[in-house]
């Protein structure tokens, strides 16, 4: 960390992550190290073992125990953080879905990441994706202060009783976990009076619980439907918590989606993640020239916002830059906007780009969209060379 | 109708139950007797974790549990795990309470095995109670890898040929604080390990025979006698590791040079009843080499 002024620094994705996790004061962490989120998980045993953080770390043998580990805190009154990527997220997989079918706040971070085979270490969000229906709120940042922000404020949106469910904050692998940039960081005590502390516990010795028995199917379905009514509600409160980080921090701060130019804008961008900026370059860029262009960045992929609806009136092509891929449906953004829009005649082109780490730049972005205001039409478009 | 003398009536005991009866178990089934022993010695401030076993299902659905302890179910391979989380919060809360994983031999011997070697290494805070009825009954009766050398089950129906994982003493190369076996057929040798147990710090682990019914295929009436007979003839020795320091305990203590033959425990069980001769001639020559193995620990 290299400070400019008091609140101004400069710090790399995973460091800036591990100073919110911090500032939030959980007490039980659990993350098994896997690149390229390992230096974060360094950070925060420093942070204990300096007494900087009072938590228990537990170093547990793998992922699918880390967030175990954390569930078994969770619901007996612990704030707790795990983080993982890629295989890993994999690993998981499981407990994801049972911590998010138990509706118990948790935050884990996600440096997203390519999935093998082949290996690869490098950026794309097909690990992220794969995690989309399993209940738990899915944030993505655009860059090192996002990744900041957004940790802070998915403890509080996860805690908060019209949720009650688990927020993973997805932050792409190497391009923000390992690059350094300018953050504005709160005070100790903003944050704790933004995410006082946790009052929640299911452990009740006088009054003991079953808690994730076997439910008959009646149950079963009602479970699912609370869980799709607190994911609605969640909106809400996504939108709420970030007007009040930006009171706290004196920032602007979007909640499920950001516009970028798009108020007058016939051509628009959709995107989710670090490349946002790019797509932010080359929109500043195609303005200069006169372009009518502009850019929605999804803030928040799960639940998949209901406000695109309303920003993209007026505007007649989107072009949506996946970073995944779902066989047979294509970009998954691209699908689900598809289906948002259904019936509102706006033009959906998608593009399959930064696969396993492959370099996209604001150049591509203004390629693809030259070459769509200039009339081409595609469905589906690779970005290979 | 008789009155019943005070005299005698004052001398019945009253025991406070913690395992309702009316629960989902099999009829002859001893978890519920199992739980209801250990719970009589843990206390009402003991957390439950409970991987997907036959217990999932006999602790009842979401409108009611026989159980008077907080129960926490957990997916097949993260009941250590989760064990750990909640035993880092009670530490942290500086509450006097105690976590027991209550785990089938599925999730301790296959599935769960790199979590429990896991929290073992870790030494955490809690008891491990593997009841191990050999096999994965709650699916019906696959094998799993404690299920003894020669038994039928759905997956092995000429009979398993390869022996069981000797997971106790694999437990006590993790130089935990606590490892012992017991019996349902002794439960006051039972009983004394758990109160060892939860008088100790850190990891302990117990384990458990727990003969079942329909998987082993005998009458429900002779749980017991089963459980009894593993012990007499020495198939399942009862003993305890404590900082190390191994012991035979209980009758086991009186087994090291005279057994009653295997044949008188697998008679009894339908799993065995396709053995041959030279069958039991290998089960035998396994039991008699683990107890020159347990002399060597107990000189």
């Amino acid at each position: 960390m290299i400070s400019v002024t008091r609140n101004t620094v400069a710090m790399e994705g995973n460091h800036a992550v591990a100073y919110a996790v911090k500032q939030t004061k959980p007490q039980v962490l659990s993350v098994f190290p896997i690149t390229p989120q390992t230096t974060m998980l360094e950070k925060l045993a420093e942070y204990i073992e300096r007494g900087e953080l009072k938590a228990e770390l537990i170093k547990v043998e793998g992922e699918h125990s880390a967030l175990a580990a954390v569930y078994g805190a969770a619901i007996s009154g612990s704030r707790v953080f795990t983080a993982t990527s890629s295989q890993g997220l994999l690993y998981m997989g499981e407990m994801i879905y049972w911590v998010g079918g138990e509706r118990v706040p948790i935050v884990s971070a996600v440096a997203t990441r390519a999935i093998a085979e082949p290996w690869s270490i490098w950026d794309d969000h097909q690990d992220f994706f794969t995690k989309r229906d399993s209940s738990w709120i899915m944030m993505m940042a655009e860059n090192v202060q996002d990744a900041y922000d957004m940790t802070i404020q998915a403890f509080k949106i996860s805690e908060d009783k019209k949720v009650l469910l688990p927020v993973m904050v997805g932050f792409d692998g190497f391009i923000l976990t390992h690059t350094m940039e300018r953050l504005e960081i709160l005070d100790d005590e903003d944050v704790e009076r933004f995410v006082p502390p946790r009052e929640f516990n299911l452990v009740d010795f006088s009054d003991p619980i079953n808690v994730g028995p076997l439910a008959q199917p009646d149950d079963y379905m009602k479970f699912k439907r609370d869980a799709m009514i607190a994911m609605r509600q969640s909106e809400e409160v996504i939108e709420r918590t970030a007007h009040e980080y930006a009171n706290l921090s004196g920032r602007d701060q979007d909640g499920m989606i950001e516009c970028f130019n798009c108020n007058d804008a016939e051509y628009v961008f959709l995107t989710a993640g670090a490349w946002s900026g790019d797509a932010k370059e080359a929109v500043r860029r195609m303005r200069k020239e006169g372009k009518k262009v502009g850019l929605i960045k999804l803030r928040v992929i799960r639940p998949f916002p209901e406000k695109v609806r309303e920003v993209v009136r007026g505007v007649s092509k989107i072009v949506v830059f996946d970073r995944e891929y779902s066989f047979g449906f294509g970009g998954i953004l691209a699908g689900e906007l598809k289906s948002k829009l259904y019936g509102s005649g706006i033009e959906i082109m998608s593009v399959i780009a930064g696969l396993g780490g492959k370099d996209v730049r604001p150049t591509h972005f203004q390629k693809v969209m030259n070459d769509v205001i200039s009339g081409e039409k595609f469905q589906e478009r690779w970005l290979n060379d | 109708m008789t009155e019943i003398p005070e005299n005698i009536r004052s001398k019945r005991i009253v025991r406070e139950q913690y395992f309702f009866r009316g629960n989902a178990a099999c009829p002859g089934c001893p978890i519920p007797k199992e739980l209801d022993l250990m719970l009589e010695i843990m206390g009402k401030k003991t957390v439950l974790v409970v991987p997907a076993s036959c217990s999932t299902v006999i602790m009842g659905d979401i409108h009611g549990s026989p159980s008077t302890v907080p129960v926490i179910h957990s997916a097949f391979a993260a009941a250590p795990a989760i064990a750990s989380g909640v035993s880092r919060q009670i530490k942290l809360k500086g509450e006097d309470a105690k976590v027991v994983v209550w785990a089938g031999d599925g999730a301790t011997g296959d599935i769960g095995f790199a979590g429990l070697s896991g929290a073992a290494e870790r030494n955490e805070d809690m008891i491990y109670i593997c009841y191990d009825n050999e096999a994965f009954m709650n699916t019906g009766i696959q094998r799993s890898s404690l299920t003894p050398y020669g038994a039928w089950t759905t997956t092995t129906p000429a009979g398993k040929r390869e022996f069981k994982k000797p997971l106790p003493f694999i437990m006590m190369q993790h130089k935990i604080p606590y490892v012992a076996t017991a019996s349902i057929a002794y439960p006051f040798d039972y009983q004394g390990k758990v109160r060892k147990a939860k008088e100790i710090q850190g990891f302990r682990y117990l384990h458990l025979l727990s003969p079942c019914p329909p998987g082993w295929r005998f009458d429900s009436s002779l749980t017991i006698e089963i459980a009894r007979l593993a012990v007499e003839t020495g198939i399942w020795p009862l003993f305890e590791v404590l900082n190390g320091k191994f012991s035979l305990t209980g009758i086991s203590k009186t087994l090291l040079e005279k057994r009653k033959p295997i044949e008188e425990y697998l008679k009894l069980q339908g799993r065995f009843s396709k053995l041959d001769k030279k069958e039991i001639e290998i089960m035998q020559e396994a039991v008699d080499s683990m107890w020159e193995d347990i002399r060597k620990m107990t000189n």
